[in-house]
């Protein structure tokens, strides 16, 4: 008898919810419905029969069939592809390489100007990368006569993406532990086999976790290609920006309804790839 | 005697021995280290000559005289500098006039980014709270939530927000269709607009440096407040949002830095009446052509992300400071 009625009040003080703080949940929620109601607006209209990008008339693919039969967007399509590729590999190689010489270690001299240098992109308002990089274009050619044509923004797009693939990578290393190296080194493995059977395939999940993240971030960028782009350099977001001026219409809605869906995709499978256990 | 020889012996062998690991090591450190570099260059290479250089060549850039057609004269000058502050007289060149109007934009730009900073704060922190409380199996899936907006394209994101807010968007329609207001609210190219957008762009980056210092609040202080009688208000005021303010303060920072930078949201929210710093140094290399001028600019612009970079270290290093000493 005693202990059902010393249980009862405890079972009372438990549901106490320490952590609860009232109004909270809502505010999340309010977040969500910010961060995401736009976007699900836009790609809605996508699929809207008229022109029109807020009065809905009525369901049609028309706009796809059209975003995907135009030569302008192939053409930029394929641009965005080329730089995106070409940007994550130099990206991806360099912060590989980097994150082996920066965790793991005992701090060296040098170590943390590198790690500053790494993640200095990260720092510099984008609008200020962009100009920069103009002018050293600008003055390369002027004095040497040298430029790269798609190449100028191929190694613009890798340099802000190494960073964004050091992040994970290293974040990877971090949680790896040595014991498998020292391992493979008792059993004479010689430092080089031990990269190539023991700590890269480890390792992996987070290169493969922070290319896709370099290659969203290239895939999308908008400000530092604006600045850079030449005639005939033109990528999705540059294309999406001159229509916008020439005016809004579904069809910008469906291709960044396919830019969306891309990011998205790639995204996920790099949380998925970086949460990954051995 | 032969004893003690051999023991000498012993001893400068010992020594020797010792010697030839103590080389064995140094140069093993030497080779580690070499080999630490090698590793590093290809980073420091990319971002130092492609990253950095163009910084510096901005720099030098910023002390020249502009070209009439774009580019540069080379020739030294501050004009840039001066510019930002005065403008020649009409009639007599060498008498300089005090000019606010670039300083208005710099201001509007501080404004703008502390505002969108203080809403992100107050949106973003219940959030961050409410996911950092959840169980531990849904905690991830809410910080994936939260971030994949932020991976987006940018431009796109306010190309959607831009749609909404139109005088014949859907917010404007909706309100019309109930009868609640008689014309469209014009709320787009103003002030409000770009706060929207870049509240919009960044509440990401404020929510994640939160959840993280409160995931790793301790509960326990928590508990004992309620046992001291203190109230839910209190017991946020007095315990959490103290114990949590590392996260505040980097959430704020990584607000506020590409906030008072941003062009694609001014450009398209304020549609190209309501400049940001950002617009006027595009401006500078797109309708002026004046790149010195642009050049110092972003150099200003840079100058006052340090010293909200500043500001971070200090509070940063303070903390790190209060939890040793």
């Amino acid at each position: 008898m005693a202990s059902v009625a010393a249980s009862a009040p405890e079972r009372r003080r438990r549901r106490f919810d320490l952590r609860k703080q009232p109004g909270f949940g809502f505010m999340a929620a309010l977040c969500l419905l910010v961060l995401y109601a736009p976007i699900m607006v836009l790609i809605a209209y996508s699929f809207n029969e008229t022109r029109s990008v807020s009065q809905w008339q009525g369901f049609s693919l028309d706009w796809y069939v059209k975003a995907f039969a135009n030569k302008e967007i192939q053409e930029a399509a394929w641009n965005s592809l080329q730089i995106a590729l070409v940007a994550t590999v130099i990206a991806t190689v360099c912060a590989t390489m980097a994150a082996l010489a920066t965790t793991r270690t005992r701090p060296w001299r040098g170590m943390t100007t590198s790690y500053m240098v790494v993640n200095l992109p990260l720092m510099v308002p984008e609008i200020v990368t962009a100009i920069a990089t103009l002018i050293f274009f600008a003055l390369l050619y002027a004095a040497l006569g040298i430029s790269f044509g798609i190449g100028n923004l191929m190694i613009a797009h890798a340099v802000f993406c190494v960073p964004f693939a050091y992040l994970p990578i290293r974040a990877r290393l971090e949680d790896m532990d040595r014991t498998l190296e020292q391992a493979a080194a008792d059993l004479y493995a010689t430092p080089w086999q031990t990269f190539r059977r023991v700590t890269l395939p480890l390792m992996m999940p987070g290169v493969t976790a922070g290319a896709t993240l370099a290659f969203v971030v290239s895939f999308d960028d908008f400000t530092i290609t604006l600045m850079l782009a030449g005639p005939g350099q033109t990528t999705l977001p540059i294309y999406i920006w001159t229509s916008l001026r020439r005016g809004i219409s579904p069809e910008i809605n469906a291709m960044s309804s396919i830019l969306l869906v891309i990011s998205v995709i790639l995204v996920t499978a790099s949380f998925l790839l970086g949460r990954r256990r051995k | 005697m032969t004893a003690l020889t051999l023991g000498e012996v012993e001893r400068r062998r010992l020594s020797e021995a010792e010697a030839r690991v103590d080389q064995a090591k140094r140069s093993s450190a030497a080779r580690q280290q070499r080999t630490r570099w090698t590793l590093v260059a290809p980073a420091l290479i990319v971002v130092g000559l492609f990253g950095i250089g163009p910084l510096l060549i901005m720099l030098l850039y910023s002390f020249l005289e502009p070209g009439t057609y774009g580019g540069v004269r080379w020739e030294f000058s501050t004009d840039a500098y001066v510019q930002f502050l005065f403008e020649r007289d009409l009639f007599d060149e060498t008498k300089l006039l005090f000019t606010d109007s670039y300083l208005l934009i710099v201001g509007r730009s501080i404004l703008l980014a502390f505002v969108t900073t203080i809403i992100c704060l107050i949106l973003g922190y219940p959030t961050a709270y409410f996911m950092a409380t959840r169980p531990a199996s849904q905690r991830n899936f809410w910080v994936f939530l939260i971030t994949l907006p932020f991976w987006t394209n940018l431009l796109i994101r306010t190309y959607a927000m831009f749609v909404i807010l139109r005088d014949d968007g859907i917010i404007n329609n909706a309100l019309l269709n109930m009868g609640l207001i008689s014309s469209p609210i014009p709320i787009m190219f103003t002030d409000y607009a770009i706060t929207i957008g870049l509240l919009y762009a960044f509440l990401p980056l404020m929510v994640l440096p939160l959840y993280a210092s409160l995931e790793k609040l301790d509960f326990r202080l928590v508990e004992a407040g309620f046992d001291l009688y203190a109230s839910r208000g209190s017991v946020l005021r007095r315990i959490i949002v103290p114990l949590s303010k590392p996260g505040i303060v980097a959430g704020c920072i990584l607000v506020f830095i590409p906030a008072i930078g941003a062009y694609v949201t001014p450009t398209l929210m304020g549609g190209g009446k309501q400049l940001m710093i950002g617009n006027l140094i595009a401006l500078q290399f797109q309708g002026a052509r004046n790149w010195p001028f642009g050049a110092a600019l972003a150099l200003i612009l840079m100058l006052v992300v340090l010293i909200a970079l500043l500001f971070y270290t200090r509070n940063a290093t303070r903390q790190q400071a209060a939890l040793h000493g």
